[in-house]
């Protein structure tokens, strides 16, 4: 008998169950009932998912989100790159420009949401003074395309170092052979990055991408604190959408809607780890 | 192809090993040339600067002072490119991205050739290296050996490539693949006449590999360049004699008295010959022999020293002995049938057409 492995399993098994997999299947039960505020459940199949994928709101949120995701690999991936190879490789900037970088990802969502804030309010913050200046009537409270443009550059300030210290990582364990070979062989340095630097970061932006392209899409903080999903809808992403819906106690709808999220994001998730895995390997030159 | 050159090449750096620590790489003052289409050997301990050197060649660094010429031309500020110049590195390198092909077509392409042009010089290629089959394999996915081999191919492609520098390409293919490996670089290098430049710190490879081995020592300098047999025949220092061998020659320090030579109190009579080349001022006498020259004998003989036998070494063809006698230590090669153990005594001599003579670290005899 060599069962015994499943013992060492068990605690795993244990806290997954409660951190994960209840609450889940409490979700799956929400959302296959029609709940409102403390009345009586009832049992209505899918009809709830139905109401979900028709409901006008629910796609404004899922574009709008999918819009801001794709905003913000397409910037923090290739901006991230560029810094991490602009940076020093050694020495004492090296280890000063790290810890700088390093600032936004230490400071707690919250207080980042509550610092853009200050920096952003039209009576007394600095960026509406500054860009009032050269004459740009900024408005986070009251433009619809100031307050979603505001948490994107917000997001970029936070999490772009992530991608930079990931890909700093992967840079340094290229060793410098491949560089010489690139040189010997004449590659132009557009050549040398597209077929040395790039190939031997696959791995940490694969990493990268997955990390943000998931925690952008579970972004909720920093639109709650600096905008309020607001003005209008506009910065109403698809977890806070989520969460306006569980809080007016449309409990159903709100758990048919998070497991579509769910969906969504392991889809995506697996469709992108698919590609970048797969990309340029195999016969390619022919 | 081309005939390298170097003259007065001196080249140094540290590199910072952490805390405060420093490792100092210098080449000093090399002067060799190396004629077109040989297959040459560099040689020598680990450290001594080799890689620097085959770096210079190549251009990846510029040497502090002196030149390189290829083909009598000074080629010392040319950059990598321009000198048309190959290199294998000791781990394989290759572009994971691209298949076999891509990876071969690599430097022609950089070059601006068309790639339907040069088709037919890449499976003539990977003909040789018999890689047409692999050719659409992602190079992601090759053994070692193979990677290496298409790092070879990379730099033998170009048909004008002034030579090929290797720099240990075998450490990390296994074993059984190196023997291989090495013949096959030998096939390419006899068939395109490659000036090749292989650089090792085992003298087995260098030794088969080569129509001409240079030896550097520990200081970065040259100590000799010579074909296999007159390295191992006539090295033109102790430490060329003790380097190439395996077991390396015997050096003992001795000096030349009315009798003969002395080492530390016995004494090894030597002809007039000897005793002409050798007698001049100047102390620093050393006698070089090599163990398979040595005459070791397990009963007392006529003119032979008696040594201890301090370890005995089996390499089933025959045993190495290391024998003592107060400070002095030497090995020999004796039958695998001579019954001989630990402690015994075992009677010498140095018979005297094997001897090398060197004073003040220079052959003179």
């Amino acid at each position: 008998m060599n069962n015994r492995a499943v013992l060492f399993l068990l605690p795993v098994i244990v806290i997954m169950s409660l951190s994960a997999f209840i609450p889940l299947i409490t979700v799956v039960n929400y959302s296959l009932h029609y709940i409102f505020s403390g009345s009586m459940p009832q049992y209505v199949g899918l009809a709830n998912y139905v109401e979900v994928l028709r409901d006008p709101e629910f796609h404004d949120a899922l574009t709008r989100q999918l819009v801001f995701s794709t905003m913000v690999l397409a910037v923090e991936i290739p901006l991230g790159i560029m810094i991490a190879l602009a940076l020093p490789r050694k020495g004492i900037w090296a280890s000063i420009s790290l810890v700088l970088l390093g600032i936004p990802l230490l400071i707690p969502y919250n207080v980042v949401g509550i610092v853009w804030r200050l920096f952003t309010q039209s009576d007394i913050g600095v960026i509406p003074k500054i860009l009032g200046f050269f004459g740009y009537a900024y408005n986070v409270a009251l433009d619809p395309i100031d307050a979603p443009l505001t948490i994107f550059i917000l997001d970029v300030w936070h999490w772009t170092p992530l991608v930079v210290l990931l890909c700093y990582a992967g840079l340094q364990s290229i060793p410098d052979a491949y560089y010489q070979a690139a040189q010997i062989d004449g590659a132009s340095t557009w050549k040398t990055f597209r077929y040395v630097t790039l190939p031997k970061l696959r791995s940490v932006l694969i990493l990268g991408v997955l990390l943000r392209f998931m925690d952008s899409f579970k972004i909720y903080s920093e639109p709650l604190l600096l905008t309020g999903g607001g003005p209008g809808s506009s910065t109403t992403f698809f977890s806070l959408f989520v969460s306006r819906k569980a809080e007016s106690y449309e409990l159903g709808y709100a758990g048919s809607v998070s497991m579509i999220y769910l969906f969504i994001v392991i889809v995506f998730s697996f469709v992108f780890f698919q590609i970048m895995t797969n990309i340029g390997k195999g016969g390619q030159t022919k | 192809m081309a005939s390298i050159e170097l003259r007065n090449l001196s080249h140094s750096y540290d590199v910072i090993m952490g805390k405060g620590e420093k490792a100092s790489f210098s080449i000093n003052n090399l002067n060799v040339r190396w004629e077109d289409g040989k297959a040459v050997a560099l040689l020598g301990p680990s450290g001594c600067g080799k890689t620097t050197l085959l770096n210079a060649i190549s251009g990846l660094l510029k040497p502090k002072a002196g030149q390189v010429m290829f083909n009598d031309r000074d080629v010392t500020m040319l950059s990598t490119k321009q000198r048309h110049i190959a290199q294998v590195f000791q781990f394989p390198v290759v572009y994971d991205s691209m298949d076999v092909f891509g990876n071969l077509a690599f430097p022609l392409l950089n070059d601006g050739l068309k790639k339907n042009d040069i088709r037919g010089r890449i499976e003539e290629v990977a003909e040789i290296l018999e890689l047409q089959d692999l050719l659409k394999v992602s190079a992601g996915r090759l053994t070692p050996a193979d990677k290496q081999k298409v790092s070879l191919g990379r730099g033998i492609i170009r048909p004008d490539t002034a030579a090929v520098l290797l720099d240990e390409p075998l450490t990390v293919i296994d074993p059984k693949l190196q023997w291989t490996l090495r013949r096959k670089l030998k096939q390419v290098q006899r068939r395109f006449r490659i000036t090749m430049v292989y650089v090792t710190h085992d003298q087995h490879e260098a030794l088969t590999f080569a129509d001409v081995v240079t030896v550097m020592s520990k200081d970065g300098k040259i100590a000799q360049t010579g074909t296999p047999e007159e390295l191992h025949e006539n090295p033109d220092t102790p430490f060329v004699g003790y380097f190439i061998g395996s077991p390396g020659m015997n050096i003992l320090d001795c000096s030349l008295t009315a009798e003969g030579l002395d080492f530390d109190g016995f004494v090894m009579p030597v002809s007039d010959e000897l005793r002409s080349r050798v007698s001049g001022p100047g102390d620093g006498l050393q006698l070089g022999i090599r163990p398979e020259f040595v005459c070791s004998r397990l009963e007392p003989e006529n003119g032979g020293v008696p040594f201890t036998a301090l370890i005995i070494e089996d390499t089933g063809a025959y045993k190495v002995l290391t024998l003592t006698r107060h400070d002095i230590r030497i090995k020999t090669r004796i039958s695998q049938t001579e019954p001989v153990s630990e402690n015994d005594t075992v009677w010498v001599s140095f018979p005297e057409r094997h001897v090398k003579i060197f004073r003040d670290g220079s052959r003179i005899y």
